[in-house]
């Protein structure tokens, strides 16, 4: 197997740059600029309607853009049609043609490149090795299971070797568990071969998963890229950091520099911008339960309303006894805590006091949009 | 049978239940099973039975012998098979690329152009009939238009003949090729072709590999639905051929009309009728006969 280095240098380079697609006043792509590293594995992550979708099928070539320019390494490809830009992708819905059968649907690139007999057999046979599907070569598409025939597209956008694989929510028919599995064995074959990925979802929790890093989108404009981490930490907008994790915001007043929550004065863990509306974004596995006499920082004293069992953690619903004065609701925040036996005698009950504190390393604030 | 394991409370009245239940949906049925009775299964009992009787009343298989033997019955068949193998033909022809074409539209677009489909497909088969003999004969509209244009200087045989009786049948035909072949090709997922095309295929490659073999159910059920109707078609051929072009179903017409010979005729109906069936019986070796609904 290739060592990472080589695999870098295999791989292809993508720099999409001021790429504009409207549909009559409706922009899908706004202006959108984007550099990917070879042999990166890359996510455009955003709701649907974002126009994530849209720079996948300009990247393969099934839409053009009003304007902007695509690069796979040196090469501008925008005028290229589709079929010879020479990357691999795999359909949301699969598209395994019904009137073969898988191995016929793992040749056909290869038949395509007029191989001969001995290389296009071998070829699939390698393919279908790589995705785990030997000995399934001679049946029809209509015979497999979903999970199955995941892997049979997988295997023919592969099996030519391209430089760049393209992938529309690949995952997204696929039961829970599969997925979940499927998320890690994805990313393991992108590690082993000399591929730039670039994956389509909406799905946060798959993009902090499997990526290098992630582009959110929303609206057709790129809102921030960065790692998983950055972008689950460090949230650039109240859009982001609403729409990574199971975070709660709570809105919060900056005068004079200084953040406060009703009449509470926060410590927050970056420098405060210009006075105005802020959100605080809070995540619930980072609240901690402190006792009355706690002097850390960013407490809430509030009253558990609901207690659910999951499993591996108990998720609390919390009403907070803090009202900012003209607000007809009560704040309600999540906050979790992780069912460990040792923890057990500790998980407040319904109807219980209770006070949480947010760690000034946990704790940031967005401009409000 | 294995053993059933558990109690076995309410098992007798949840049989009943169901068993009620299927009686009412048989019912549903009963309507349409008493026309197809009067309708078509005594008639054609009558038919075959009196393709066995003679002009005096005996019992006798002279009809079908005839069949066997006469020039002319041989000449008939081979007709009704030349033009019905030749409107599917033709209907595949002009059909194929003009469904394409519409299956590629949008969808509002893809409706308006079916719906001009079918306006002509709901108007009466008689007054289409009429309008290509306005349009077709000596003094009709065509040979009026390119004399007078200079185009040609004698009039066109166009019709009286087997060309007019191909060009009414395969106007009147068209959308029986045309239905189920859209409903096959709207099936047809557009990611297929996008796939073929991020693979490496050129459209037109795509279109060869991919398209064309998934619309081909949709292609041979609706040719054979032409073909079918076309083998005991009566109206056209017998106005736009002008006599010159004899059907199965004219001889049939003449055989009682002129002859008064109900055994004759009714023994060419039931080898016309066994024909279509041995047709559709080999045919649905290949194609599946539920493709032949609209529903592709």
């Amino acid at each position: 197997m290739a060592s990472h280095s080589d695999i870098k240098e295999q791989a292809l380079r993508i720099s999409i740059q001021g790429v504009t697609k409207t549909y009559g006043d409706f922009f899908a792509l706004n202006d959108v600029s984007l550099d990917i590293e070879a042999g990166e594995f890359l996510t455009l992550l955003g709701p649907s309607g974002s126009g994530k979708t849209t720079l996948l099928m300009v990247l393969a070539g099934f839409i053009r853009p009003d304007h902007g320019q695509v690069f796979f390494g040196s090469e501008d490809i925008v005028l290229k049609p589709p079929h010879l830009r020479g990357v691999g992708m795999v359909f949301q819905n699969y598209a395994l043609f019904p009137h073969m059968t898988v191995e016929q649907n793992v040749a056909y690139p290869l038949k395509l490149r007029r191989k001969s007999k001995d290389e296009i057999s071998q070829g699939v046979q390698e393919a279908l090795e790589t995705v785990k599907l030997t000995g399934l070569g001679n049946r029809k598409i209509g015979q497999l299971s979903g999970g199955q025939r995941q892997r049979v597209a997988l295997a023919r956008a592969i099996v030519f070797k391209p430089k760049i694989l393209l992938m529309d929510e690949p995952l997204s028919a696929l039961d829970k568990k599969l997925r979940e599995e499927m998320q890690i064995e994805l990313r393991r074959l992108h590690d082993s071969l000399a591929m730039t990925t670039v994956y389509v979802t909406h799905d946060q929790k798959e993009a902090l998963t499997m990526s290098d890093r992630i582009a959110v989108i929303n609206h057709g404009i790129l809102n921030q890229l960065g790692s998983p981490q950055e972008i689950y930490t460090n949230p650039t907008n109240a859009f982001i950091a609403d729409f990574i994790g199971e975070s709660t915001l709570l809105p919060v007043e900056v005068r004079d520099s200084t953040p406060k929550f009703g009449e509470s004065v926060l410590s927050v863990n970056h420098e405060v911008g210009s006075d105005g509306s802020y959100l605080l974004v809070v995540r619930p596995e980072k609240l901690v339960l402190v006792t009355e006499d706690s002097t850390a920082p960013n407490q809430f004293p509030c009253t558990v309303e609901e207690s659910i069992f999951q499993g591996e953690s108990q998720l609390l619903i919390v009403r907070l006894d803090t009202m900012n004065s003209g607000d007809s609701e009560p704040y309600r925040m999540n906050l979790r805590i992780a069912n460990t036996s040792a923890n057990s005698a500790a998980i407040p009950q319904v109807g219980d006091s209770i006070r949480v504190a947010l760690e000034k390393v946990d704790s940031f604030i967005v401009k409000q949009e | 049978m294995t053993a059933l394991v558990g109690n076995q409370i309410n098992v007798k009245s949840l049989r009943q239940q169901e068993r009620k239940e299927k009686l009412v949906m048989m019912g549903l049925t009963i309507p349409y099973l008493l026309v197809v009775i009067l309708l078509i299964v005594i008639p054609i009992g009558w038919l075959f039975g009196t393709s066995f009787v003679g002009p005096d009343g005996s019992f006798t298989f002279k009809h079908y012998i005839r069949l066997v033997e006469s020039k002319a019955y041989y000449r008939i068949f081979v007709t009704t098979f030349e033009i019905s193998v030749f409107t599917t033909l033709i209907c595949i022809l002009i059909g194929y690329p003009l469904t394409y074409f519409i299956s590629q539209l949008p969808r509002r677009a893809a409706n308006l152009c079916m719906i001009a489909v079918l306006i002509p497909f709901w108007t009466s088969l008689l007054v289409r009939t009429y309008a290509w003999l306005v349009l077709l004969q000596r003094k009709g509209l065509l040979n009026n238009f390119g004399i007078e244009s200079g185009l040609f200087s004698e009039p066109l045989p166009l019709m009286h003949n087997q060309t007019g009786t191909l060009i009414g049948m395969v106007h009147i035909m068209l959308p029986f090729l045309i239905l189920p072949l859209y409903a096959n090709m709207r099936a047809i997922d557009a990611d297929y072709l996008k796939a073929a095309s991020s693979m490496g295929a050129n459209q037109l490659r795509a279109f060869w590999t991919i398209f064309f073999p998934l619309s081909v159910p949709g292609l041979l059920a609706g040719s054979l639905i032409v073909f079918v109707i076309c083998l005991g078609f009566y109206v056209t051929p017998a106005v736009l051929g002008g006599g010159k072009v004899i059907m199965v179903s004219m001889k049939i017409q003449s055989n009682i009309e002129l002859f008064f010979s109900w055994g004759a005729a009714s023994a060419l109906g039931v080898v016309l009728l066994a024909l279509t069936i041995i047709i559709l019986y080999i045919a649905s070796k290949f194609v599946s006969l539920d493709q032949m609904s609209s529903r592709g």
